[in-house]
């Protein structure tokens, strides 16, 4: 019959429901037999550990939300009762709030992974971009739920974030009352940031959804950055993959517990559980860890607008990534020298995550300056030169023959017994 | 008759599909532009919802006995949401404040243009740092008042004079003006 689907399912309710639509057979093709190359490190769990975060963070946060109100004159009480009365309430708040820290951490390892690895590169450039448009919806996200326990850190946070966009000349005054849609950060302002923060992660859903379809259509890359070549490059997806991101999931999970059983405020600030006043800001106002580096960033600049400017290029830079990188060799493992600067710029990172915590003063200053330079050295002037000055080292044949082949010392035959070298077996 | 109706439609459709293009574009961007007006109508409401809504216009004024404050003394006030700081000045920090010269100022103004004539010494301002809108300190004696004797803002160490200006970055502006009137010797209106 014109447009079913000739479903391979046995079981008569699937193949029912697959003839008629075939999402067992797409789940089968894209999780199931989806051929994976077949040497990929731990950095490749962290994919899928950032959608059980996700899926984490969206679990507890409905459930929060059936007990918690979006009034400045009661936010702050639900949620105090949501740690007190309501039954588990204090399991779901921890969950939650440290759960936004799990993600960031992951999503920061999954990000280093791609360009560590050039993942970045043609022909995944739309995938990466992608993934930085979810990065920053993360962090939008994220923004907004702090705000809404409506403690002082939340208050004051709000506060200065939304200023940041009265640096923009002529607009930015009526940008910020449009966003607080009032004079300052008040009740209206708390009702849409709940509103916006329950519909975003579901817009993450969405891009994260788009994000696997081009991951699914350029095909993984893997440690070696070079093509898979043949079938012998790869392993299915299940059972090989889905093994090795349970493992990586279980070592997730403890951490994870470790922190919500025993160190639950260990990321939070006592400052947030004071009730949000708006005569008062508190003696230091620092955002969530996860924000640090870009804070540092924004701080560095002795001007407003400025600081405001640099603070979004900063993430920007990462749009154009694939483009300012010009050498044609993805792994850094081949890239001797792009090897090294990476690590200096994950150094300048944590610089000015160190620095972001700090008061703006003295030897804060000057180190924030210093790798608030260093990172826009890096994209703009670094990988764009290096890619052609950088002489990379032999690329290996393929995956399946990950050794490169020297000419023997004296002649005579390869490293590898013939065997290796025959034409690639079928793959069931 | 029935073959030349069809001639006349088929000519007329060789007419649109090869011979007229612009016709079709035209067509098309006209669509487009209604479409896009249309969708940008619908749109406004929705955006303009988010902008302050009429109560919160109006709860735009409110009255202040400044007679309990003391020389050198600040309080605050709310007014909008914000906090509004109302210091009565020392003849000393009048002084100063007048006589600053304004080339010395990163957003220069007169401090005859901050106060009311007659009532040099009562300061009325928004206790808004205009870096990033924390609340500066500086309204009790005890607090830290930066070096120009005015307001420190703890967040990124602005620091503003005993008129209210900005002195030290990195907020861009002075220390915002409500509009107000006195309405009896030491009492004000503010909105
Ligand atoms: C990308 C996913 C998400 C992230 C990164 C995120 C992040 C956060 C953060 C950082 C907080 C503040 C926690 C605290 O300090 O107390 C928070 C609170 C909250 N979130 Fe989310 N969230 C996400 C998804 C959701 C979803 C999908 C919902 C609802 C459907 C939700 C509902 C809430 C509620 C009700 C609160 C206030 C209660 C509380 O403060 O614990 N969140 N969120
Ligand atoms: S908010 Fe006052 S210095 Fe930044």
């Amino acid at each position: 019959m014109a447009g079913l689907h000739k479903s391979e399912f046995e079981n008569p309710v699937v193949n029912w429901i697959d003839t008629r639509m075939p999402i067992f057979t797409m789940m089968q093709k894209e999780y199931g037999s989806f051929p994976t190359p077949k040497n990929f490190n731990y950095f490749w769990n962290f994919g899928a550990l950032a959608m059980i975060s996700l899926a984490i963070m969206i679990a507890t946060g409905v459930f929060l939300a059936m007990n918690y109100t979006a009034h400045t004159t009661l936010a702050f009480d639900s949620v105090e009762r949501i740690m007190r009365d309501v039954n588990y309430g204090w399991l779901l708040r921890y969950v939650h709030a440290n759960g936004a820290s799990m993600f960031f951490i992951v999503v920061y390892i999954h990000i280093f992974r791609a360009m560590y690895y050039g993942s970045y590169k043609a022909p995944r450039e739309l995938l990466f971009m992608l993934g930085v448009v979810i990065f920053l919806m993360m962090m939008a996200t994220a923004f907004m739920g702090y705000v809404l326990p409506w403690g002082q850190m939340s208050y004051w946070g709000a506060t200065v974030i939304t200023n940041l966009f009265s640096a923009i000349p002529v607009v930015g005054e009526s940008i910020v009352t449009w966003l607080w849609g009032g004079f300052s950060v008040d009740n209206p302002t708390l009702n849409r940031f709940y509103s916006l923060h329950y519909l975003m992660p579901f817009m993450i859903t969405g891009v994260v959804f788009l994000h696997i379809v081009a991951l699914h259509i350029t095909g993984s890359n893997n440690p070696l950055g070079i093509d898979v070549k043949s079938p012998q490059d790869t392993l299915p997806f299940h059972p090989y993959y889905t093994a090795k991101d349970s493992i990586g999931i279980c070592v997730y999970l403890l951490v994870f517990a470790c922190i919500v059983f025993f160190a639950p405020n260990w990321l939070n600030h006592p400052d947030n559980s004071i009730p949000a006043n708006p005569l008062v800001t508190p003696a230091h106002i620092v955002p969530e860890w996860y924000f640090l580096p870009f804070y540092a960033i924004l701080r560095s600049v002795p001007n407003k607008l400025g600081g405001v400017i640099l603070m979004f290029s900063s993430i920007a830079v990462l749009f154009f990534l694939p483009w300012l990188d010009t050498s044609p060799v993805r792994s850094s493992r081949f890239r001797p020298i792009y090897k090294q600067l990476i690590l200096v710029m994950v150094a300048s990172f944590l610089v000015l995550g160190y620095v972001g915590g700090k008061p703006p003063e003295g030897i804060y200053v000057v180190l924030g300056r210093v790798a608030t330079a260093y990172w826009f050295l890096h994209f703009l002037v670094l990988l764009p030169i290096l890619g052609k000055l950088e002489k990379p080292l032999p690329l290996p044949e393929s995956i399946s023959r990950p050794v490169v082949r020297r000419p023997p010392p004296g002649g005579g035959g390869g490293p590898l017994p013939q065997g290796a070298t025959a034409k690639p077996m079928e793959k069931s | 008759m029935a073959d030349t109706a069809s001639a006349t439609v088929r000519s007329a459709i060789t007419t649109v599909g090869v011979a007229d293009p612009t016709k079709r574009d035209m067509l098309k961007l006209v669509t487009g532009s209604a479409v896009a007006i249309g969708v940008g109508a619908l749109a406004w409401p929705l955006v303009d919802s988010m902008n302050p809504a009429k109560d919160v216009l109006a709860l735009s004024s409110i009255e202040v006995d400044l007679a309990p404050i003391q020389e050198g003394q600040a309080i605050t006030a709310v007014w909008r949401g914000k906090p509004i700081f109302l210091r009565n000045r020392t003849a000393q920090e009048v002084k100063e404040a007048e006589g600053t010269p304004l080339n010395q100022l990163i957003d220069p103004q007169s401090d005859a243009d901050r106060v009311k004539p007659g009532k040099e010494k009562w300061l009325v301002v928004i206790g808004i740092c205009t870096h990033l809108g924390c609340v500066p300190l500086g309204n009790k004696t005890s607090d830290p008042r930066g070096d120009f004797g005015g307001w420190f803002c703890p967040c990124h160490g602005s620091q503003y004079d005993t008129s209210g200006r900005v002195r030290h970055g990195p907020a861009p502006a002075n220390l915002g003006l409500p509009p107000y009137a006195f309405i009896g010797d030491t009492k004000i209106k503010i909105g």
